[in-house]
């Protein structure tokens, strides 16, 4: 492909957003030889897509499969470690936990893969930090988790191996039109003409949506996790449960999210900072509740990202009919674990028009044609307007 | 009333059970002053403290660089809080003008509303001790954090032994629990001769000053009264390495330096020492500034990253003011107290004013900002690193908990327990990096995990600055702050969690947003996992 060079440094392919599924996009496409730019507002990976679980257990998911296959090759294709490690244990403290561990275990089960139901000495055999409110778990023997930090710039240094281009600190501030198709990419530092966009810009996707013309309903929200210092090893580091999800790192480290999120606005293209609450605490006592064993372990950071949902949490994957050239994504909040799978799906949109491997049937935008402009307030998603946009309203 | 989503945390942080018009957080010279200000004005003021700090976290170089140099007194919580008492004779006038004192207390946590966060019913400190956590609110905060120590590597220095000034002059004074009998000094500076000084008072041989710039950098009248009472100086001089059997310090091998920090070799001298306190500087500890979100910025001659303030003592956040050594650090300020003391008033008396008390004018102008100093310290302790690489090499770790050598920091290398290899990985380092923009700190860590340790990188942070920037060929100032995030005291999960929560954190808790579609199978469309909520009724009532 050829770029219509409206800058002097332009792309075949120019992709908005470096996160992890646009580096992974990226990554793909340089495989296949195409021409890649990477447009990043700042340094890679550096919101949600590095700062999250780590889970790669989607297998409901139309790119579940995909996902499977990938991982375990992930290291060896990037040339960089991910910490990729294969098999998750739920642990479940009541009935209800368990119901839920069982029918993810059973949704695996669907698609060929192997669990077994432990009883609380089975589990507490592989999970010794595992205490007597347990009443049992899963052990599935697939899916796993990998450090998202770590595989985030193992994308970035990959692409750029293979001849692709990163520009960081570089803010995307419009997309010219021509002939019903984006020309170049406007941003902070130049323009960037290009044959083909891909959208990748997690919160701020719906906006630059927006700038084309297309409704793409979003939903940003703030979510919060927390490390531990190290602890010894456990034979499975994928334990998870009580309503958290995480992993114990290659470290040692218990890294551990869940529970309530805050839903917020992001009114313009920064990122607010990743600001913290109490809910640290919740999340330690969620934990030790999880592994009374490590109860006296202690906290040494935490963090947020922030994430965007769908209406109906699903993804919106799609190469839009008018302008034709550009590809929309959003993995609505559960994109990391399924970035390998996603990159090679958008990889395969841009070059020739169509996923050869999954059906995106039901990722299709046009699910949202009818979704009412305000159905954040409606549904109870609405951010409580920040004292800054209040004190602006009063004034107005 | 609008529509809430059960699953969001609207409503679900409680207001602290306590919330006083102002809080103080430290007490040493600035923040004792500015309770005592505000109070005076009628402001009810808590005024909170870590000291005595337990011997774990001691351990860890928490809060100061303590190089493990604890007598086993300090195990004695109740004779600590005496000698810590005792030692700020200010805290009974504290106490006197009504100020609730809080002693043994972490100050772990700031959590105010921003722009990604606006359900708190407060600004909030998160506090603890050794059995529990707890929140309280304010309306004012002032911070007088003080400041922590700058270490920097030698071969050697993971062993028992390696202090910072700061950690020391805790010791010898506030805990009178120094474990150590001949203490070598790094840095003749006012801190290094203050440090030394100290030592001796408090029946500690030194057993030097060692100086890697020609010449000693303290005031010559003090240096000479130190020489006087036997204390020898080693000016061009740097370490080489710290031996001794069964991790602890029991030697250090100086070597003379060349004016351009190289070693002279054949010049080697092995001192006799079970310490050596690191001298060369202080940083303003900003953890909490950066976690209300007071603006920040690089002031060379004040230790680093300071606090923008206004003539009194407020930060960019209307709310807070900072005081004392947090504001900025320079050696010249362990001459003059009276610049703390000024800041703490200023302060104290700025927040009472701002919470509508009435302050007379007299006492206003009787407080006057004394001017800083403006020599840049970073440029110092560049050479005192460069005079380390070149004596003690490349394979010297820089951050101790996670075990990061200098040459693994550079070539941005994974840790060694991925025990990793490969062509690619090989090819990439920070000058790699560099062509992608400016080096972050923050993103260095997170390839390399220096400074990912329990010690919350209070040994290495510093270091790891001033080596990206070696790296970069630029200064500290052009690598911007890596961030702090709470807990800014490394605490047991059993000490942070609530006793109690409210119903409904408990009973709407889900690991991930609680949207019932989310992780349907693709080939069951509408099939939902988790309990429909009344958003799901809503979005999903046509199909």
């Amino acid at each position: 492909m050829m770029a219509d060079m409206a800058g002097t440094s332009g792309a075949a392919v120019v992709i908005v957003g470096g996160g992890v599924t646009g580096l992974s996009a990226g990554w793909w496409l340089a495989r296949a030889g195409v021409d890649v730019l990477v447009l990043e507002k700042g340094i890679v990976g550096w919101e949600a897509s590095g700062r999250n679980g780590g889970g790669a257990t989607h297998v409901y998911s139309p790119f579940g499969l995909e996902e499977q296959r990938l991982w375990p090759q992930m290291d060896e294709l990037l040339g960089y470690p991910t910490e990729y490690q294969r098999d998750r244990i739920g642990v479940a403290l009541s009935e209800a936990q368990l119901a839920l561990a069982r029918r993810w275990a059973e949704i695996g089960e669907t698609r060929g893969f192997r669990w077994e139901l432990l009883d609380r000495r089975q589990l507490k055999e592989l999970v010794p930090n595992v205490g007597d409110n347990a009443i049992g778990g899963t052990y599935l023997h697939f899916g796993g988790h990998a450090n998202p930090q770590r595989t985030v710039q193992a994308y970035a240094w990959a692409l750029q191996d293979l001849g692709g281009r990163i520009q960081q600190f570089t803010t995307v501030t419009g997309l010219s039109q021509r002939g019903g198709r984006v020309t170049a990419v406007e941003t902070s530092r130049g323009t960037f003409g290009t044959d083909v966009v891909v959208i990748a810009a997690g919160p701020q996707t719906g906006a630059f949506a927006d700038m084309l013309g297309v409704w793409l309903p979003l939903a940003p929200a703030r979510v919060e996790m927390i490390a531990t210092e190290p602890i010894p090893l456990m034979r499975v580091g994928g334990v998870a449960g009580n309503g958290l999800y995480g992993r114990q790192t290659l470290r040692g480290n218990l890294v551990y999210g869940g529970g309530p999120h805050e839903w917020i606005n992001v009114p313009d293209m920064a990122t607010p900072d990743h600001a913290n609450t109490p809910l640290v605490r919740n999340l330690a006592r969620r934990l030790a509740e999880l592994l009374p064993g490590a109860a006296h372990v202690r906290l040494i950071r935490s963090w947020s990202g922030l994430v965007e949902n769908t209406p109906d949490g699903l993804p919106v994957i799609e190469r839009l009919a008018r302008p034709d050239n550009v590809v929309i994504a959003t993995m609505s909040s559960v994109g990391f674990g399924l970035s390998p799978a996603v990159g090679r799906a958008i990889s395969e949109l841009v070059r020739c028009g169509r996923c050869e491997f999954a059906d995106l049937g039901a990722l299709a935008l046009s699910r949202f044609t009818d979704t009412p402009r305000d159905w954040r307030e409606r549904v109870g998603w609405a951010a409580v307007p920040s004292a800054v946009e209040a004190a602006a309203g009063g004034d107005a | 009333m609008r529509e809430t989503d059960p699953r969001s945390i609207a409503g679900k942080i409680p207001a602290p059970d306590r919330h006083v018009p102002l809080v103080v957080v430290g007490a040493g010279v600035a923040g004792v002053a500015a309770a005592i200000e505000a109070a005076r004005a009628g402001v009810e003021v808590v005024l909170i403290d870590e000291h005595p700090v337990d011997n774990d976290m001691m351990a860890m170089d928490v809060p100061l660089c303590f190089g493990q140099r604890m007598d086993g007194s300090v195990r004695n919580r109740a004779l600590m809080l005496e000698r810590v008492v005792e030692s700020n004779p200010e805290l009974a006038s504290a106490h006197e003008a009504g100020v609730d004192v809080q002693l043994g207390t972490y100050v772990w946590g700031a959590f105010v509303n921003g722009p990604a966060v606006q359900e708190l019913p407060a600004p909030m400190l998160g506090l603890a001790d050794d059995r529990r956590s707890w929140l309280l609110g304010y309306d004012r905060l002032v911070v007088a954090a003080g400041a922590r120590d700058v270490l920097l590597g030698f071969p050697g220095w993971e062993r028992a032994g390696t202090l910072g000034a700061a950690g020391a002059a805790a010791l010898l004074t506030r805990y009178r629990a120094l474990a150590a009998r001949r203490l070598l000094v790094l840095g003749s500076g006012a801190l290094g001769l203050h440090t030394a000084a100290l030592a001796l008072d408090r029946g500690v041989e030194v057993a030097g000053i060692v100086e890697v710039d020609a010449r000693v950098r303290g005031n010559a009248a003090t240096a000479k009264t130190l020489a006087g009472r036997g204390v020898p100086f080693f000016p061009s001089h740097t370490i080489r390495a710290a031996r001794g059997r069964t991790g602890e310090i029991e030697s250090v091998v100086l070597v003379a330096v060349n004016r351009d920090g190289t070693p002279v070799e054949g010049s080697e001298r092995e001192i006799a020492c079970d310490a050596v306190c690191w001298a060369v500087g202080l940083v303003p500890s900003v953890e909490l500034l950066h976690l209300v979100g007071a603006r920040i910025r690089f002031v060379g001659a004040l230790g680093g990253w300071v606090p923008d303030v206004d003539a009194r003592m407020r930060t960019s956040v209307p709310t807070v003011f900072a005081a004392g050594d947090c504001a900025g650090f320079h050696q010249g300020m362990l001459t003059e107290p009276d610049v703390a003391l000024a800041q703490g008033r200023l302060a104290g008396l700025a927040a009472a004013e701002s919470l509508g008390a009435r302050v007379p004018a007299e006492t206003r102008r009787a407080v006057a900002a004394t001017p800083f100093a403006t020599a840049e310290v970073h440029g110092h302790w560049r050479a005192w690193l460069d005079s380390l690489i070149a004596a003690g090499g490349w394979e010297v770790n820089i951050c101790q908990c996670e075990e990061v050598t200098r040459r693994e920091l550079v070539a941005t290398e994974p840790p060694r327990y991925l025990k990793w290899q490969s062509p690619q990985m090989s090819a990439r380092s920070v000058t790699t990096l560099l062509r992608d923009g400016p080096l972050n700190q923050d993103q260095i860590k997170r390839l390399t995990r220096a400074g990912m340790g329990p010690c919350q990188s209070r040994r290495c942070r510093e270091q790891v600055g001033l080596l990206l920037a070696r790296a970069a060929d630029t200064t500290l100032d052009r690598i911007p702050l890596p961030t702090f995030r709470p807990p800014i005291r490394p605490l047991p999960l059993k000490v942070l969690w609530p006793a109690d929560e409210p119903a409904a954190m408990r009973e709407e808790w889900v690991s991930w947003f609680g949207i019932p579609t989310q992780f349907s199978p693709h080939w069951t469309a509408g099939m939902a996992i988790d309990e429909p909520t009344a958003h799901a009724r809503l979005i999903l009532s046509d199909e």
